[in-house]
Order: structure tokens, then C-alpha cells, then sequence
């Protein structure tokens, strides 16, 4: 947990933040303590404190239902992952599953997780069982076939997770905590508990891929960390603990971090400082012949390795910017003319060098990419500026770098900033789409106006119903986007495959594809019948990535729908706008498509609700060109 | 550290554990003697006492431990 800031006097901040009498104000104060770095007893502490608190609030922050079903006492990881939660403003409210009784509470249609609804089950289960009866003197197949045996029951679990709850199901993979019977020679003997258990995370990783599942990966961290930090047999010994009690926040915050990437919560883009952390040496003073970097020094090699971290991140999809107090001109220099230079200038999207404070500049390259502050992460080498930006920008995640270089990069990957639950082609495809957004704002600069600019795209728009192969852009741009989003609704997979078939609903996918290249899929809209009124659908989600505002797709995807609607022979379209601190953008929306605001408003979260009249409803021209998907 | 140091220590944290600011240990104090304090809070709080100490009790001291006492006495030789 090195990448959060150790606490002053936890115990007084504690005992000042429950004396705020106002439930939200208190939660927000709960909230900053759990930024920084606690110790056991202290997340205990500020878990008691939440207890008390989260039930009152429901403003700014997610409710997330969590069933933990395991073969351990798990017990001491419960604060752990409520305040790893904390951390991220998800109230994570937990249903810990009877001692070593997951089957029944998966499958036993009368259990009380029925009555709790998980929208997520945790399978937190120890080795143990999978390979017990195994001999140890078992051929290759037979190994292989024992494992594939306990992986099929573990898929008939996730499927009843799915099935019973809808709930997305997590996987915690094995830690292996058992001692050599050879030496080294037990890897390949195929009986050994430790051959056995490799296969084990092997084939679960395999099934957890095709089924959808999401993996905790303990067994990698307990690799980072070492098996003695994560697995202590005293404990084992003295309560059937399986996670020492020492990585219970780590643990906590793998949950988290997963939950929250499953929910698009993950941040987005890496913000660098230049001097001292992307090289060593100041660039204004040292000159490009006196700043650090590559080969022939190891403090040189460790800012490369930085870079060359920061490029794997972008080639799969995080942004990358520079905030920097230089003079623009010279530090561009670097990245154009430095030969060790591993990071071009064409990396990063948003390139911010000047005199000006940090937190303003941070709030431009927001702006500019356009993505919120709480999607950025900001690398800087110095103290001051990192409390700066903290103390000015809570939302900005800044990770405590160590002073010495060469532990930046293991500093930035600890702190799990960009976790992820899919990779998709839009993923690997999104640092070009951001360069050639910039393109498309050149021309947009040469173009006599809006409409020949729009024609000049070529755009064309490619559309369906949701379909299986797509499911994961799908989900992604549905939990993930916060602007373009009329009622911020967010499901998983498993609801988004259900809502699809549904022969009731009408559910579209645009992806839009212009002279610049493929913007991927940018946009999905959710139809579903009003209840008691079946000639009138109701536009349950639509959301559109900002990288394609301004483009006229919302007025082509309005014609589509109404053209669907129509072919239903659905009479009215009913659509909610529900505002939240990020969607203004799009507060005058249904109007501007010939939407009217049905009476009397819906007074809820100062939603509003509009109807469009189907039948009479003429398309409107725009210069997006429809093709077949 | 002297012995009623560490008694203060325990205090201390246990404490913090039950966010209970009134509970007060003595060297006789047992476990039935503090409310709340059940065995899953009894192992977060050997565990934590280990961890702020720099410690690691023997399973065996763990078991026998019958009061507060026991446990400020194994502390104490155990640092030395």
C-alpha cells in the first residue's frame, strides 16, 4: 500500500471526522481518512466508523451489494474491503456466507443470500478441497483430469451465481501455500501439490475467460509480496485464516479496485511531471545534454523504464499528459530531438507546460481530453506539488512516489490505478483514435463552417441490436461513461446479454467510422416496453462516448430508434433525463431532438421526463451515412 | 518497556479495537471480563498487538494465555 500517504494522527482525525453531526459531511471526512495508508487496527477503526455513518447518505456515493462465499475465516478482510471501497466512494455492503457452505448458499433455493440479491459473489476458496484426493504418484492425465473435474464444479457454481442473482461472479485464484516433498524437481511431477495447484489457477483462468468470470488474482500478489505476507500458518493454525491478517487492506483493495473497474471506475489517464520524473535532472538548467535518461547510468535506464511502463499502459488504452512548469518550447524539444527518449511527443494527448499551478492545469488537460478530474492519476517527483494537488484536487489520485527512481514504475503499478476487466479492439485502438481526434480539430479549424466540416468527415454509421461478440465494448461504455449518459443506469454483462434478449426490449449498438478511421462502438441505446403500455418503449439507458459529441450521431441514432419503434408499431417514446454532477452536457438533449416534457416532472433526483410522438415523427437529415453491421 | 507500559499499550489498543474509551485492564483482567471482546476480536487483537509490538507469540503461549497478565508477562520477555 507504498503508493498512499501515511496518516497524521489517524486517531484525532478519526475522532473529529464522527463528530461532524451532518451524516454526509461525516462520510466525506471518512472518506478522505481512507486515502491514506492504515494499519490493521485503524481500518478496523474507520470500518466501525463507516458502520455508523453510510447507512444516512445516499449523495455521491455508489451502494454495491457484495456476498463473500468462502472455504476460510474471512472475517478480518470484511473492514478491509468495505474501506478499500471507501476509498473509492463505493459503500460496498457485505453478506459474509456461512463457514465452508458455498454450495448450499449457492444452490439451496431457500438460503438467505437469496433474500440479500448480491449484485456480485466472491468465491474465496482455499486449495484444499481441489486437490486432496489426488495421489501423489498420479500420471499427467490423471492430474489434468482431477483438476478439470473440481474446475467443472467450481463453473457449475459460477453459473448458478449468475442464473439465481444476475450477479457477476468473482474467482479468487489459489494461493499456494504448500512446501516442497523434492525440491525443485516438484514441478514436474505432476501429483504435487504444487504442480497441482499451478494447473489449478491455470484452468480457472482458462473457464473464467470463456464464462465471463472475473479472476482475483491473490496468488500473483502473494508472488509480489512473497507467500509469508499473504499466507501465515500461526493463523491458519489458530482460526482457519487462509489471508494473513498483514495483507488484509491489500486484499481489501484488490476487491475494490475490482469492483470499481467492473463498474468503469478505473482511471483513465497518466498525468507526468518532466524534470526528476520522466528524467533526472532539470531540462531548463541541465540542458538536453545534462538531463538523465537511458542507457549508460541506472538512475538514466530507471526513468527509461518509466517511459517505457508508461508506453505499454497506452498501448493498452490508458491517455497519457504531461503537466509540467517549463517553458512549452523546451520541453517539447526533449521529446521531438532527445535520442533516448522513449515517449514522442505523439504519445501524449494532452501536453501542458507552463508556469501556472498544477491543480489549474491538471482541471485543462480534463477539460481538454475531455474526461473528469477523477480519471486522472498525477506523477510527480515532488512532495510539495503532489500535497498541492491532493489538498487542492481530492479526486486526483497521486501516488507517493518513492524518492529513488528506480522504484517508480513497481510504485505506480502497486497502486492498481488502471485495473481492468476487459481488453477490447477499442482499447488498443483508443491512443489513435486521441491522435486522430487532433487531426479531425485541425480540420474542423480549416473548414468554412459546422456543416462542411461534418461532411467533410465522411461519416458513416454502423448499427444493430447488441450482440454477444460486442458485449464487452458494450459493457464497458455503459459503466463508463458519465457525460453522455440520460439516466447513468449501470450493468454487467450478464444483465446487458439478458436485457438484449429480451424480445421485448429493442437494444442498438453504433459504432460510428469517418475518413480518419474507426471510432468503434461509441453509443448504445436500451428500449424496453412501459409496463401496462405496450405501444410505448421507454429509453431505459442511452450513452454516447465523448470522444463523437458534436457529430450529429445523437440525431442518427434518434431516427434509427424512432425507425424501430415504428416497425413495432409503437406509438409514443418515453425517455428520462436523470442530472448528476457529470451529464449536464446533454440537460438539454431530448428537447433539442423534438422531445416534449411530459407534466407533471418526475420530482426524483430532479430527473425529468420527455415523450416523443412515434408516428408522426419525419426523420431528420444529418451527415452520417447508415451501413449494415 | 515496563510491565504497566505494556498494560497501557493493551489498553490502548484494544481500545481502539472495540471503540470502547472506557474499558480499563488490569493484570487480572480476562476476557469474560470485557464486553464485546469474543474470540474473533481476541485474535484481531493478538494479532495487532503483534503487529504495533514486533512481536509473534508461540501458538501454545496463545492458548495458554488465561489473563491480560499472561499475555504482559510473554510480551515482556519476548522483547527482550
Amino acid at each position: 500500500m507504498n503508493w498512499l500517504p501515511s496518516p497524521t494522527d489517524f486517531r484525532e482525525n478519526l475522532r473529529s471526522a464522527l463528530a461532524v453531526a451532518d451524516p454526509q459531511q461525516r462520510l466525506d471526512k471518512l472518506a478522505c481518512l481512507a486515502q491514506f495508508r492504515l494499519n490493521f487496527l485503524e481500518t478496523i477503526q474507520l470500518d466501525g466508523a463507516l458502520a455508523k455513518t453510510a447507512a444516512a447518505v445516499d449523495s455521491g456515493f455508489s451502494r454495491i451489494r457484495l456476498a463473500v462465499l468462502a472455504t476460510a475465516t474471512v472475517d478480518h478482510l470484511l473492514p478491509a474491503i468495505r474501506v478499500a471501497g471507501l476509498r473509492r466512494r463505493l459503500l460496498i455492503e457485505v453478506y459474509k456466507g456461512a463457514f465452508q457452505q458455498h454450495r448450499q448458499e449457492l444452490l439451496n433455493p431457500t438460503s438467505p443470500l437469496r433474500d440479500f440479491a448480491p449484485q456480485i459473489v466472491l468465491l474465496s476458496l482455499t486449495p484444499r478441497e481441489a486437490i486432496a484426493g489426488v495421489p501423489l504418484d498420479s500420471t499427467a492425465d490423471e492430474a489434468e483430469r482431477a483438476i478439470s473435474r473440481a474446475v467443472a464444479e467450481l463453473r457449475e457454481l459460477w453459473r448458478s451465481a449468475r442464473e439465481s442473482f444476475t450477479a457477476t461472479v468473482v474467482q479468487q485464484s489459489f494461493l499456494d501455500f504448500s512446501q516442497p516433498l523434492f525440491g525443485s524437481y516438484d514441478r514436474l511431477v505432476p501429483g504435487t501439490p504444487t504442480r497441482l495447484i499451478a494447473r489449478l489457477n491455470d484452468q480457472v483462468a482458462d473457464a473464467a475467460a470463456q464464462d465471463g468470470v472475473l479472476l482475483l488474482d491473490v496468488a500473483r500478489a502473494s508472488a509480489r509480496d512473497g507467500i509469508d505476507a499473504w499466507f501465515d500458518v500461526a493463523r491458519w493454525l489458530q482460526g482457519k485464516i487462509e489471508i494473513a491478517p498483514q495483507s488484509a487492506s491489500r486484499y481489501g483493495e484488490l476487491v475494490a479496485r475490482l469492483i470499481a473497474a467492473q463498474r468503469g471506475q478505473s482511471r483513465k489517464c497518466l498525468v507526468f511531471d518532466l524534470d526528476n520524473t520522466l528524467w533526472g535532472g532539470v531540462i531548463g538548467d541541465d540542458g538536453m545534454e545534462g538531463i538523465v535518461l537511458g542507457e549508460g547510468s541506472a538512475q538514466g535506464e530507471a526513468h527509461s523504464s518509466l517511459q517505457r511502463y508508461a508506453k505499454q499502459l497506452k498501448d493498452r488504452g490508458v491517455i497519457l499528459a504531461v503537466c509540467s512548469k517549463n517553458d512549452l518550447a523546451t520541453a517539447e524539444m526533449v521529446f521531438r530531438d532527445h535520442p533516448e527518449m522513449v515517449l514522442r511527443r505523439t504519445d501524449i494527448a494532452a501536453f501542458v507546460a507552463n508556469w501556472n499551478d498544477k491543480p489549474e492545469n491538471l482541471i485543462a488537460i480534463a477539460e481538454q481530453l475531455n474526461i473528469g478530474l477523477d480519471s486522472l492519476v498525477f506523477v510527480d517527483d515532488n512532495p510539495a506539488e503532489r500535497a498541492r494537488v491532493r489538498e487542492n484536487l481530492p479526486m486526483v489520485a497521486v501516488p507517493e512516489l518513492p524518492t529513488d527512481a528506480a522504484h517508480f514504475v513497481r510504485c505506480i503499478a502497486d497502486a492498481g490505478y488502471f485495473e481492468a476487466t476487459s481488453f477490447t479492439a477499442d482499447d488498443r485502438q483508443r491512443a489513435g483514435q486521441y491522435a486522430a481526434n487532433v487531426e479531425r480539430e485541425a480540420l474542423r479549424g480549416a473548414s468554412q463552417s459546422m456543416d462542411e466540416f461534418l461532411r467533410s468527415l465522411e461519416m458513416s454509421v454502423v448499427f444493430g441490436p447488441i450482440v454477444p461478440v460486442d458485449l464487452a465494448r458494450v459493457t464497458q461504455l455503459v459503466n463508463k461513461t458519465n457525460q453522455f449518459n440520460t439516466t447513468t443506469r449501470r450493468y454487467s454483462a450478464a444483465e446487458l446479454s439478458r436485457l438484449a434478449a429480451a424480445p421485448e426490449n429493442v437494444t442498438l449498438q453504433f459504432r460510428l467510422v469517418d475518413r480518419f478511421g474507426d471510432n468503434g462502438i461509441v453509443s448504445v441505446m436500451i428500449l424496453c416496453p412501459v409496463r401496462d403500455e405496450p405501444s410505448v418503449l421507454e429509453i431505459d439507458s442511452w450513452v454516447m462516448s465523448c470522444r463523437v459529441f458534436g457529430r450529429q450521431l445523437e440525431v442518427e441514432a434518434m431516427n434509427i430508434a424512432v425507425e424501430a419503434a415504428q416497425s413495432r408499431s409503437i406509438r409514443a417514446l418515453h425517455a428520462d433525463y436523470i442530472p448528476t454532477k457529470r451529464n449536464g452536457v446533454i440537460s438539454e438533449l431530448y428537447e433539442s431532438l423534438g422531445f416534449a416534457r411530459l407534466h407533471p416532472p418526475v420530482g426524483e433526483n430532479g430527473a425529468s421526463r420527455w415523450i416523443l410522438n412515434v408516428t408522426e415523427h419525419v426523420a431528420r437529415p444529418t451527415h452520417c451515412v447508415r451501413r449494415a453491421q | 518497556m515496563t510491565d504497566q507500559e505494556i498494560l497501557l499499550a493493551f489498553t490502548r489498543i484494544l481500545r481502539d479495537l472495540l471503540a470502547d474509551d472506557s474499558i480499563v485492564l488490569t493484570m487480572d483482567s480476562t476476557r469474560a471480563d470485557v464486553p464485546d471482546w469474543d474470540s474473533f476480536k481476541y485474535v484481531n487483537f493478538i494479532v495487532a498487538v503483534e503487529m504495533e509490538l514486533g512481536i509473534r507469540f508461540g501458538v501454545a503461549d496463545v492458548e495458554s494465555f488465561k489473563t491480560v497478565g499472561d499475555i504482559v508477562a510473554e510480551t515482556r520477555s519476548l522483547l527482550g
